[in-house]
């Protein structure tokens, strides 16, 4: 081996092996070191506060575990390539592209969809305000966009209506409702109820 | 969607170990491009190794100044970290004008990198593509063609480089950090791109099994005045027709240093070397400007839908460079 290849590895490699033997002895027990496939196996999913176990192969989507596993179709597949932001649900309170996310990567991580935003009968505020504002008309990006327009509030982006329609813009909406989407998220900033979340 | 096997690596170590062993395995950071490809049947892998929870997110000042991103860092949190926005604003605006929020929570630093190019015909999984199946040709070459590069491109493949940040970080003399079956080493990033030339399909210098730890920015007080903008066919949401990364110092109305790199032009992140070496010593002005952008794109290589890009992008670098004056780091008398 060359001596700067031996430096190297004395500055960088060394440190993190210890960094990784710190963080096996840490690593979160929900989250185990797992080979599975192509077969199915037991994968531990929370949605929205509730644990399933679900038979699922490594290859189905966060997406599709969520409508086809769980029943859970408010999450909607518009284009399944990362494309629409139908998809979007939060995980660890991010928001992301479920067709995007493997479903067996969410392991061990918090996942909500836009079943877990009301109260029980209670719409969240931004439901309501979508209601009130009429911001969707065929209704199929709604919930996408109901979880990006939450999440938006609290990443706390939303001063000006082109900061707005910026931090939006990774969900489309065909029917082209954007006026009234962000009258809605305004709606709701303005009032300050922005931060609610019903669930974790 | 192919089958897939998935193991979920606790230690860097484990990781490399495992895919350099398995050749028809892969990394899986944040996955937005990978499990998109393995979707279209364009990724041909039958195993995914899961390297999210290895401690390789932490965005760290280095002691003699400049920044070490861990390459797990997601685009929003280095495009939001304090240092970046203030010793880099240029790899901030660059990260910002990427993709959306969603993507962007998800998307890794070092998967951006080493992201695939958005050609279509790449993407379709059938038409002749050299850089998805070498030696069957490239349809780009006659075909629909107004996103393909003009710069550094080959008659075997002109698809453009799609990353943003990248643009950035070959401004700023970034060096990539690896871990491989054979050791850790350094890449420039320059040398981390590779021209298509008659290979196409290989991009970077990467061993399979080798794994990008971290990207290292160097100390440079010429970034600090940075800037990115980025043209495109929508405002939002979308991939660069051309983008320009400029950066200038100035002294005595003369141009001390300057660094200057192109996105959607090129078939990799283009630092516009012979544009910076004929403004060094330049006055700043936009006749230096003009002079410099026709300099660089003197080099264009053009197709049938794909020639304006050629007057774009030097309206885009004087534009850059006129703009970048306002943040410049100025010295002497102004």
């Amino acid at each position: 081996m060359p001596a700067w290849a031996v430096q190297l590895i004395a500055h960088h490699v060394r440190p993190k092996i210890m960094h990784n033997d710190q963080f096996v002895a840490t690593a979160p027990p929900d989250r185990p070191p797992l080979t599975s496939g192509p077969s199915s196996l037991p994968v531990a999913l929370t949605v929205n506060g509730s644990t399933h176990v679900v038979d699922l192969e490594p290859r189905v989507s966060l997406l599709d575990a969520l409508r086809e596993h769980l029943d859970l179709t408010g999450s909607k597949k518009g284009c399944d390539q990362g494309t629409c932001g139908a998809c979007t649900v939060w995980v660890d309170g991010r928001r992301v592209l479920a067709c995007l996310s493997l479903a067996v990567t969410c392991e061990g991580r918090s996942v909500t969809t836009i079943e877990g935003l009301a109260a029980g009968e209670e719409l969240h505020p931004m439901q309501r305000a979508f209601i009130e504002c009429d911001a969707f008309q065929c209704g199929y990006c709604t919930a996408g966009q109901i979880m990006s327009a939450v999440a938006l509030l609290e990443e706390g982006n939303a001063t000006t209506d082109a900061e707005i329609a910026e931090s939006m813009s990774g969900n489309i909406c065909r029917c082209a409702a954007y006026p009234n989407i962000r009258a809605a998220i305004r709606e709701v900033r303005d009032a300050g109820e922005g931060g609610h979340r019903a669930t974790a | 969607m192919r089958p897939l096997s998935y193991r979920r690596a606790a230690e860097i170590g484990e990781a490399v170990a495992t895919v350099s062993t398995e050749p028809t395995s892969a990394f899986l950071a944040g996955g937005t491009t990978e499990v998109d490809l393995v979707r279209l049947g364009v990724a041909r892998h039958d195993l995914l190794v899961d390297i999210n929870d290895l401690p390789l997110a932490d965005i760290e000042n280095l002691p003699g100044g400049g920044l070490r991103i861990g390459a797990l860092a997601r685009m929003n949190d280095v495009a939001r970290a304090a240092q970046v926005v203030e010793m880099y604003p240029g790899i901030a605006q660059a990260l910002l004008l990427g993709a959306s929020e969603q993507l962007r929570n998800m998307a890794t630093m070092g998967g951006n990198l080493c992201q695939r190019v958005r050609c279509a015909y790449f993407r379709d999984n059938v038409s002749p593509c050299n850089k998805r199946e070498p030696g069957t040709g490239c349809s780009a070459l006659d075909g629909q063609n107004r996103g393909h590069a003009i710069l550094g491109t080959s008659e075997h493949c002109i698809a453009t480089h799609p990353s943003d940040v990248a643009v950035a970080l070959v401004a700023f003399d970034a060096v990539v950090h690896t871990i491989g079956p054979s050791g850790a080493r350094i890449i420039p990033i320059e040398n981390f791109y590779l021209l298509p030339g008659r290979t196409p399909h290989i991009e970077h210098p990467l061993e399979h099994g080798e794994l990008i730890v971290a990207i290292e920015v160097p100390p440079l007080p010429v970034a600090r005045g940075s800037l990115y903008l980025k043209f495109r066919d929508r405002q939002s949401y979308e991939f660069a027709l051309v983008s320009v990364l400029s950066a200038l110092l100035v002294q005595d109305g003369r141009i001390t240093e300057v660094r200057l790199a192109l996105g959607g032009v090129g078939t990799t992140p283009w630092r516009a070397r012979r544009a910076e070496a004929q403004l060094v010593g330049a006055p700043a002005t936009a006749g230096s400007f003009a002079a410099a952008a026709a300099a660089e794109l003197d080099a264009a290589v053009l197709h049938e839908h794909n020639a304006f890009k050629q007057e774009l992008a030097q309206r885009a670098i004087v534009r850059g460079l006129d703009q970048a004056m306002v943040s410049a780091v100025h010295g002497g008398a102004r």
